[in-house]
């Protein structure tokens, strides 16, 4: 078939630090080439050399085996690749269509955008790669799965043959996933290539054809996925072996500490998000939340945390210890002992221009213990900053100056949940999506972290896309669907039930959907 | 230093400050060429008659003091991404109040008590006028930049009004002196330097102030907040942070900056208020926050370029139309307005 791809002694130094060192490879025309690795092992930054994001500081790439010096995006586009980012980069307020041609437009200034040609040519590509997408869509109202619809539809539109997805599947549910992956196995059927950044070994092993493992800025080895098996996987990416479960001694579980009682969430035109939605969490337990993202998750935790846009109009009860929590400000809420952990973590609990040191105070600045004067303790901040850097593994050069922006996805991901893991004197903890981006050694200590808290008799509420997070370190389990809990699982079942897992999990996905 | 990004973003910021500055000093030398007079001798007496005599020095000392005021009334609400177009209006309303308040004293007060009510008053009201914009912002969502280019029109309509018919001399266009305990001394009168100059000990405090408002944004746990909103205010609602509150005491704190501009020119030169006295600082303060980055500390430096470029541009009115100056210092802000917004671009 010949090599798409070929990659000879890249390099790639952010001051002295070695994002990448000396890496050669060539990834096959028409295959699937997966590749991953730990945290900061610099697989996005690899990517981001190829896609002309970023310039190697030594090394060549070769492109259809012809030298390449991309100096932007735009000229790596015209050489026939294309990238979906992790975070899409669409515009909202325009339509599907328009975001497709936006930047290619093949008209000039005042002439009449090809509108018709194009919808046509959008709704052939749909049918060709099941890439189902309405063109005249307003993209804000878009579900995330079918923004990245948008997103290969671009990458289709501009011709490109060479594919990059960095970690596509972290925001999709799982039917969104298999869906996105058939589209991955159409276009590789038809002569594209692909490359595949995923932390999610199942995924490498179910639609990759070769793997490669990052690790610490170097290939450690390539293979093809048919050989490998997904202990050998971990292994390889973290240099030791990887407990894929996690140890969940029986829960011990006390008084109530959040009641929510008929909840209901209607939004400012008059749209129920929730209704009749009631559930509790009691000290030392973990209260899983499942269910396909847009059921209502998102509006829960506004409601719980303070965050409701004006107009919103909140009914039926929210209560913490027998303290109503609807009404209060966000900060109120932390007071009263509740931690929160969004799912959208860069844009809302991070600030990405501010230090590390930085980031792992936010939130918690009001602590008295990180006070001296009208600043901050510096002694005592650093030493937190050391502690949680070294618990977490965050790989990061210096915390006190390096931005949060320059650390790689992961790493800014542990930065927030090392952070609320480690607030002291909390009594609940709520956690929307904990382990999203994150690499398999972290998802082990997120979740010996998550139970090691709630063994310490916080009450913990789980909301997450992944069933086997739900089901593997929760104590009971509520599915929600269009905004209410429908059912739910006592502790007994969920014990009982945790042991043939694959069942439960169907059995779990038929009341989400 | 460990951090490359870090000191790129600064480096960068460094390298468009020095940019801008030498663009428009090319732009200035052109039209001075075309203009038909020999640009290096202009600079050169530019030169001699602003920090080569020392009652050059003093006149750009004193102008320096009210723009590192009016920089900082911009810079301050920038960095909660608040665009302060009113410094000149919150410069107008604290001069006249302070012009009022000084006159009406009795004139046997103490002067430290009477310096600082008639500074506290300027501040007052430059922080009052600057709070209306940030309180239409707040709680209206109307645009800052219309709320401030418009109340800047009113400022200039209420001081003109009262000045014409309640508080002017009869026969002149200005109010009557401010007492004489409410006078900030010369430098001239305490030190014996920049004799005749209008450099007067309020430029005392604009370092004091500046470094005040430094260790604020960037030690305090107040900074902190305050600057986590102008980055990411979504992320400082869910981090507990009152945004709203933030950007109305920022705005404020501009606003009483303005005031102290208006304090230096007031109570330590005119002595009165006059029509037209603040003359378009407030739209140069823009320039200077601009160029500075927002920095407390740097705008020193922007200060220091842009009263130079305003007093030189004075010292040579015989050899070079007056015009062409304003023209030339309207060029280099729009310069470094456009370098920075240029510069941001490249960074995104
Ligand atoms: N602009 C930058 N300045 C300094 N260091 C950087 C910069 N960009 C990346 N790095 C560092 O390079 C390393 C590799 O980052 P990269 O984003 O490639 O990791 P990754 O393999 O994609 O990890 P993840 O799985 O967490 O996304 C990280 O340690 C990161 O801190
Ligand atoms: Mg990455």
């Amino acid at each position: 078939m010949g090599v798409a791809v070929r990659l000879c002694g890249i390099s790639k130094r952010f001051g002295t630090f070695a994002a990448n060192s000396n890496i050669s490879l060539s990834v096959e025309k028409g295959s699937i080439h997966a590749l991953v690795g730990e945290n900061g092992a610099g697989k996005s930054t690899l990517t981001k050399i190829i896609y002309g994001m970023i310039q190697q500081s030594e090394g060549e790439v070769y492109i259809q085996e012809k030298p390449v010096h991309f100096s932007s995006p735009r000229e790596a586009i015209d050489a026939g690749i294309g990238m979906v980012h992790q975070h899409f980069m669409l515009i909202p307020t325009l339509t599907a269509a328009e975001n497709i041609i936006l930047g290619d437009e093949h008209a000039r200034l005042l002439q009449h955008l090809p509108m018709k040609h194009l919808k046509n040519l959008i709704r052939k590509h749909a049918r060709e790669f099941g890439l189902a997408v309405d063109p005249d869509a307003t993209v804000e109202n878009l579900s995330v799965g079918e923004e990245q619809r948008v997103e290969i539809l671009k990458l289709l539109f501009r011709k490109a043959s060479i594919m990059i997805f960095d970690e596509p599947t972290a925001v999709l549910t799982p039917s969104e996933t298999e869906h996105l992956f058939t589209t991955l196995r159409t276009l590789r059927d038809k002569g594209n290539t692909i490359i595949l950044i995923t932390h999610k070994l199942d995924e490498v092993l179910s639609v990759a054809d070769t793997v490669s493992v990052m690790r610490k800025g170097k290939i450690t080895g390539t293979m093809p996925a048919k050989s490998v098996t997904k202990p050998e996987l971990a292994r390889m990416m973290v240099g030791r072996s990887v407990l894929f479960k996690v140890t969940n001694p029986p829960p011990n579980p006390g008084e109530t500490v959040l009641k929510v009682n008929n909840l209901g969430y209607c939004t400012r035109q008059g749209v129920e998000k929730l209704h009749n939605l009631s559930f509790k969490v009691r000290a030392g337990e973990i209260y899983g939340i499942a269910g396909v993202e847009g059921n209502g998750q998102s509006e829960l935790l506004q409601a719980l945390y303070g965050l409701a846009p004006a107009g919103t109009l909140l009914t039926g009860e929210a209560m913490l210890k027998g303290r109503s929590v609807l009404g209060k400000n966000p900060a109120e809420i932390t007071l009263m002992g509740v931690s929160l952990t969004p799912e959208n973590r860069l844009r809302h609990a991070v600030i990405l221009d501010y230090t590390v040191s930085e980031n792992l105070l936010f939130g918690r600045h009001r602590e008295p213990a990180f006070h001296r004067g009208a600043g901050f303790d510096n002694r005592t901040l650093n030493r937190y900053c050391e502690q949680i850097i070294a618990d977490y593994d965050i790989k990061c050069t210096s915390p006190s100056s390096q931005l949060l922006s320059s650390l790689s996805g992961g790493n800014q991901q542990k930065i927030v949940l090392a952070r609320e893991l480690n607030r002291p004197d909390i009594s609940l903890l709520i956690l929307a999506q904990p382990t999203r981006g994150v690499d398999i050694g972290a998802i082990e200590t997120i979740h010996n972290k998550i139970i090691e808290a709630r063994t310490k008799g916080v009450a913990i509420l789980l909301i997450s896309s992944e069933l086997e997070e739900i089901t593997a370190l929760s104590t009971r389990i509520g599915t929600l669907y269009k905004g209410s809990i429908v059912h739910e699982f006592s502790q007994e079942e969920v014990t009982l039930k945790r042991n043939s897992e694959d069942e439960f999990q169907k059995e779990i996905g038929l009341h989400i959907t | 230093m460990n951090n490359p990004l870090t000191m790129n973003r600064k480096t960068a910021q460094f390298l468009i400050a020095i940019l801008s500055i030498l663009s428009a000093l090319i732009v200035s030398t052109l039209i001075i060429f075309i203009a038909g007079r020999d640009p290096i001798m202009i600079f050169q007496k530019m030169f001699n008659a602003t920090l080569g005599s020392s009652y050059g020095t003093g006149q750009v000392v004193f102008r320096m003091t009210t723009l590192v005021f009016a920089g900082l009334a911009v810079a301050l609400p920038f960095q909660v991404k608040l665009f302060n177009i009113g410094a000149e209006g919150q410069l107008q309303m604290g001069a006249f109040a302070a012009a009022i308040t000084g006159a009406l004293l009795p004139a046997s007060l103490p002067s430290l008590s009477a310096i600082s009510i008639c500074i506290f008053s300027a501040m007052g009201a430059g922080a009052c006028w600057a709070l209306l914009a940030a309180l239409l912002k707040v709680r209206f969502g109307v645009n800052e930049v219309i709320a401030t280019i418009m109340l800047n029109f009113i400022a200039q309509g209420i001081t003109g009004y009262l000045l014409t018919y309640h508080f002017a001399i009869p026969s002149t266009v200005h109010t009557p002196p401010v007492i004489d305990a409410a006078i900030i001394p010369s430098f001239h009168s305490i030190t014996g330097m920049f004799p005749k100059s209008p450099a007067n000990l309020s430029t005392l405090l604009a370092p004091f102030v500046a470094l005040l408002l430094w260790f604020m944004l960037y030690k305090s746990r107040f900074g902190y907040e305050l600057r986590a909103t102008g980055l990411q205010p979504e992320a400082a609602r869910y981090g507990g942070i009152n945004a709203g509150m933030h950007r109305l005491t920022a705005m404020s704190i501009g606003g009483a900056a303005a005031g102290l501009g208006a304090a230096n020119i007031l109570l330590g030169y005119k002595h009165y208020y006059e029509a037209g006295m603040s003359s378009g600082i407030g739209f140069t303060g823009i320039a200077v926050a601009l160029l500075a980055g927002a920095h407390p500390l740097w705008i020193f430096f922007s200060a220091l370029f842009f009263s130079i470029l305003e007093y030189g541009g004075l010292t040579v009115n015989a050899y070079i139309p007056k015009d062409i100056f304003m023209m030339i210092e309207a060029i280099t802000i729009l310069l470094v307005i456009s370098f920075n917004a240029l510069g941001k671009r490249i960074h995104q």
